[in-house]
């Protein structure tokens, strides 16, 4: 491992708390509280490691970024040392004093995430009313603090149909970037994925419309867009690769090669509280396991794109068949590809069932059958 | 909501500012940093990226490379329209 490249970015999870619950929440099922948070200093250092290490960019993350009232510190820290800094944030606790603060701190770019094009659609994924207007309201703080903006916006089967709009409110808002993500199903997601699953009719028009946006709207808006894993051929490349690009310290400061990594059982992972984020990076089991193509099974170890898609996701091949060597299914070469399409279309042609909401201790389930919004 | 930007030989281009270029001491290499994206210029790229100082027109960029590679400035001209201009289409060049 004399070669090893350095990562690329680095995901700072400061926090898991979010005044937001939304049913696809990236973070696990077993949230971190507050006290076992890494502390200013904590974070300051992993700061300093992750620069020496080659780190480039980092993404302040969550939770809810905002909640920790040292994100212009840490912003400023590693600013100082010439990262890229990105905040990622739901943007309903920000007000004109923390943007400004944000801004002079250093801050290079801000994403903000949408739920839907419009509230009261919106309030009810996010699991919080009035969380629309807030957010709003906190993209034109950001724009009017001269900061670029990123929107995000994650797409599932409550949504899609509305992705036109979201383009639309992604333009007025002055955002230069979109992000629209389909839901990736692990954790919180897994757990609601018949309330989230499209169809395949729905995911063809909303690839239109993405396809049309992007003509119309060059030069003026790139929107990032990726075909979901249950509708795909093909695997994605995630993370870039496990531990080729990418590494993320959660926030009680353990180090995983993607965010959803925990949801695989039979893996350790180091903390930085123990060892240096060096370290952790080129030694640690965790990272070492699904690096490069050694661990892989076929059709993948023979498979000329074994270096293009690194085997797909690791969290969604052990959620899907309980063995996280498996191939993706997502692709059409893995023998679980049929069942995973099956699923999708199953689920998707159903009714969505209430939502069970991110929740501190455990989901609450969504009081009525979500109907009476749409 | 911003324009979209048309490069052609009075363009003034720049950086803006939420993209950066720097010297990265770990890869030996100078990388264009943007958000979800980084850039990692060959040679030729690197030359034109650099002379993005909201000063150079792309006419005074072209002419610089023409006169450093000893290369027709027509054929210059077209790659440093067509680099420019993907990379404004992409956000990384404002101008």
């Amino acid at each position: 491992m004399s070669d090893l490249a350095p990562p690329m970015a680095l995901l700072a999870e400061l926090t898991h708390r979010c005044p937001l619950q939304c049913p696809y929440c990236s973070n696990p099922l077993n949230l971190e509280r507050a006290a076992g948070e890494l502390d200013t200093a904590a974070w300051m250092r992993v700061l300093d490691e992750a620069a020496a290490l080659g780190v480039l960019q980092v993404h302040f993350s969550g939770g809810e970024p905002t909640v920790r009232r040292d994100l212009e510190a840490l912003v400023a820290h590693a600013a100082g040392l010439g990262l890229y800094t990105n905040l990622i944030t739901a943007g309903v606790l920000l007000d004109e004093p923390r943007v400004t603060a944000l801004a002079a701190a250093g801050l290079d770019h801000v994403q903000l995430s949408v739920q839907d094009h419009a509230a009261p659609g919106a309030d009810r994924i996010a699991g919080f009313r009035g969380s629309h207007a807030r957010k709003l309201a906190a993209a034109r703080l950001v724009r009017a603090a001269g900061l670029p903006l990123t929107v995000n916006a994650v797409v599932h089967r409550q949504n899609l149909d509305h992705l036109e709009a979201i383009i639309d409110l992604a333009v007025a808002l002055g955002a230069s970037r979109l992000e629209v993500a389909h839901v990736q199903y692990y954790g919180w997601a897994l757990r609601n994925r018949a309330a989230l699953m499209p169809t395949r009719a729905q995911l063809e028009r909303a690839t239109a419309a993405v396809t049309a946006a992007r003509v119309r709207l060059k030069g003026v808006l790139v929107i990032d867009y990726v075909v979901p894993d249950y509708y795909a051929r093909r695997p994605k490349a995630c993370m870039g690769g496990w531990g080729r690009r990418f590494l993320n310290v959660n926030p009680v400061g353990r180090v995983l090669p993607c965010h959803a990594a925990e949801t695989i059982s039979g893996l350790t992972f180091e903390s930085v509280t123990e060892r240096s984020l060096a370290e952790i990076w080129a030694d640690s089991d965790a990272f070492r396991r699904f690096r490069g193509t050694e661990w892989m099974p076929e059709p993948c170890r023979s498979c000329d794109r074994r270096e293009i898609d690194w085997g797909g996701c690791r969290c969604q091949a052990f959620a899907l068949t309980g063995r996280a060597t498996a191939t993706d299914p997502a692709c059409a070469l893995s023998p679980d590809h049929a069942a995973m399409l099956t699923v999708a279309a199953a689920e998707s042609a159903g009714d969505a069932p209430p939502f069970a909401y991110r929740r501190f201790g455990g989901a609450e389930t969504e009081p009525e059958a979500p109907a009476h919004a749409f | 909501m911003s324009a979209p930007v048309e490069i052609g030989e009075t363009s003034v281009p720049r950086l803006p500012r939420h993209v950066k270029l720097r010297f990265d001491a770990a890869r030996g290499a100078w990388v264009v940093l943007a958000p979800e994206r980084v850039l990692v210029p060959d040679e030729i790229a690197l030359e034109i990226v650099r002379r993005c100082d909201g000063v150079t027109t792309v006419g005074t960029i072209v002419d610089q490379l023409a006169a450093k590679y000893g290369a027709a400035r027509d054929e210059v001209a077209h790659d440093v329209v067509e680099m420019l201009q993907d990379l404004a289409d992409k956000g990384v060049i404002a101008a």
